[in-house]
């Protein structure tokens, strides 16, 4: 499904400052995987999702998704199948359109001249519903009324309405509240189970990482550390990474917001 | 002022109002909307009055419409290809393609500065020769008018409810989710452009038409009287509905012409219409500014009073 071949990427070239987000990165990820990456800031896991999605492009090696290679390929080509949500949840939608407007600009199959149809009216009500926000009766007001984790939910709406064939997560429920967190959380579970989406989501929640999806990588200066899945990964406990990174990569894992997380009950 | 007169003045209001709100919404699509300010404007208005009246001298009042559309539309083009393709800062695209303009339309029409339309058909003569003996015959200007406004308003609205009006809208509102969307920005913002210079264009061959002449300046300062209608309409209503904005669009350059033309009968010099469009352009705007700065101002002299 989506494959990385010996990707790197370094900023800042021919100053003082040049280093090297991502090094000679390979990773590949099957249909209908869920993973979940963690690691400290700047340990690359952005620029990886970058990279994926054609915001940068790497120095050397290649992306592919089905087999084709797509390394060349302008963002919102690829946008046309990957789903992506960032961090802040004012950065999905667009405040001054209403929730309807977002979907079906979000839903829209291409044709430029077409109107909403009454079909589409019903599809992303069903989809609101879903939500149990009661958003399903707000469709006419403006995105920008909406509170964080309501846009954040509407944000996720917009991308599997049309599901992609690749979800990219990038700490999508950091911004918010905590009861709104996990309802965002919840929601994205149903809606990438619904679809068998293959998945990608970069978290700060190590119980979070460990709870959700099929797959956990570790990223430490731009490079995966620790790939685990299947039973190993199951027995795994917050701790357990903890002790991994440090025997990886001879640090502590010092981002405070981690640690915080990691002592939280998964 | 007798009763007669003020009609009188209220309709010419009414007319000029109308054929330069077609510039006002092609500036709340480029402006409001996309979140383009675009200085081409003055240009482009001439530019359409120019083309227009060359091909009504040629004898054909209709065709003087979509050729005028069609030029305001390239001059969009290139104003878009240049901001869009060649990293020109938007606002130099517009004052670059604007300068252009005063050689591009000079040479339209055909090297003189100045063409007259008084013994050719305009389409203000031919729906004078329609309406001759009805009613309405002394509104033979005020009709064609207000077709073309509320057949563009009613058009823009619509515009802006399809896939291509709500991405064009969602570019000038959040331009980073629509970089990582399916949509091209590139392609919204020359889309918008194209159709925005099209309606100004189209705005200008009217008011060329209604006039009898086109000069070279008949653009001029286009740009802010349009804004100044523009964000009059704003004050008027904060509606929220696309289509009653559009239609404050139109209401806001009726007012602004109507207030100009009081003016100038309580002997306001012709000559002060710019600097006032220039002064309400920048109440209109910074007024917002100032007001949401005042508690912080407040505080800041009570601390120097206490001090």
């Amino acid at each position: 499904m989506l494959e990385l071949k010996n990707v790197s990427i370094s900023f800042s070239k021919g100053t003082a400052d040049e280093h090297r987000a991502i090094g000679r990165l390979s990773l590949r990820v099957d249909e209908g995987e869920f993973v979940t990456i963690i690691g400290a800031n700047g340990a690359g896991k952005s620029t990886l999702f970058n990279l994926i999605c054609g915001s940068l492009i790497p120095d050397e090696g290649s992306v592919f998704i089905d087999g084709r290679n797509v390394t060349m390929d302008p963002e919102h080509r690829r946008a046309a199948y990957i789903g992506r949500i960032f961090r802040d949840p004012m950065r999905g939608s667009a405040p001054g359109l209403t929730i309807e407007e977002n979907l079906s600009l979000a839903a829209g199959t291409g044709k430029w001249m077409s109107l909403g149809s009454r079909q589409d009216h019903k599809r992303f009500r069903d989809a609101l519903a879903q939500l149990g926000m009661g958003l399903e009766d707000r469709m006419t007001q403006p995105v920008g009324l909406l509170s964080g984790g309501q846009r954040q939910a509407v944000t996720l709406m917009m991308a599997v309405i049309n599901p992609p064939k690749l979800l990219l997560l990038d700490e999508h429920t950091a911004a918010l509240d905590p009861g709104s967190a996990e309802k965002v959380l919840d929601i994205t579970k149903q809606a990438v189970a619904l679809d068998r989406l293959t998945c990608l989501m970069i978290t700060h929640d190590m119980g979070a990482a460990l709870r959700l999806g099929s797959r956990t990588l570790m990223m430490d200066q731009g490079r995966v550390i620790y790939d685990v899945e299947g039973e190993e990964r199951s027995g795994l406990s917050t701790q357990d990474l903890l002790r991994k990174f440090r025997e990886t990569s001879g640090r502590e894992l010092e981002s405070d917001r981690m640690l915080l997380s990691a002592g939280r009950k998964p | 002022m007798t009763l007669i007169s003020s009609l009188n003045l209220i309709q010419t209001a009414l007319e000029l109002g109308l054929i330069c709100s077609l510039t006002v919404l092609a500036l709340f699509l480029s402006y409001s909307m996309l979140g383009v300010c675009d200085l081409s404007t003055d240009g482009c208005f001439t530019l359409g009055a120019a083309a227009g009246a060359v091909v009504v001298l040629a004898g054909h009042p209709w065709l003087s419409l979509p050729a005028a559309m069609l030029a305001g539309c390239l001059s969009g083009l290139v104003t878009a290809v240049l901001q869009t393709r060649m990293g020109v800062n938007s606002l130099l695209a517009g004052i670059v393609v604007n300068t252009g303009l005063y050689s591009v339309n000079i040479a339209v029409m055909g090297g003189s500065s100045l063409l007259n339309m008084n013994k050719a058909t305009t389409v203000f003569t031919m729906a004078k020769d329609l309406l001759k003996g009805s009613a309405l015959e002394g509104m033979w200007k005020l009709i064609p008018a207000a077709l073309f406004a509320l057949a563009a308003a009613g058009l823009l609205s619509l515009f802006l409810r399809t896939r291509l009006g709500l991405a064009i809208r969602a570019t000038g509102d959040n331009l980073a989710m629509v970089k990582s969307s399916s949509i091209d920005p590139a392609f919204t913002t020359t889309a918008g452009l194209c159709i925005s210079n099209s309606l100004t264009a189209l705005s200008g061959c009217l008011l060329a038409q209604s006039q009898r002449s086109v000069n070279i300046d008949i653009g001029s300062g286009m740009l802010t009287v349009a804004l100044a209608s523009l964000l009059i309409g704003g004050v008027f209503f904060r509606g929220r509905s696309i289509p009653l904005r559009v239609l404050i669009m139109l209401f806001g350059a009726f007012v602004f012409r109507l207030g100009y033309t009081l003016a100038l009968r309580l002997n306001m010099p012709a000559f002060m219409l710019r600097l006032i469009s220039s002064v309400i352009v920048v109440i209109a705007i910074s007024a917002p500014y100032l007001h949401s700065r005042m508690p912080l101002i407040k505080r800041r002299m009570e601390l120097k009073r206490e001090a």
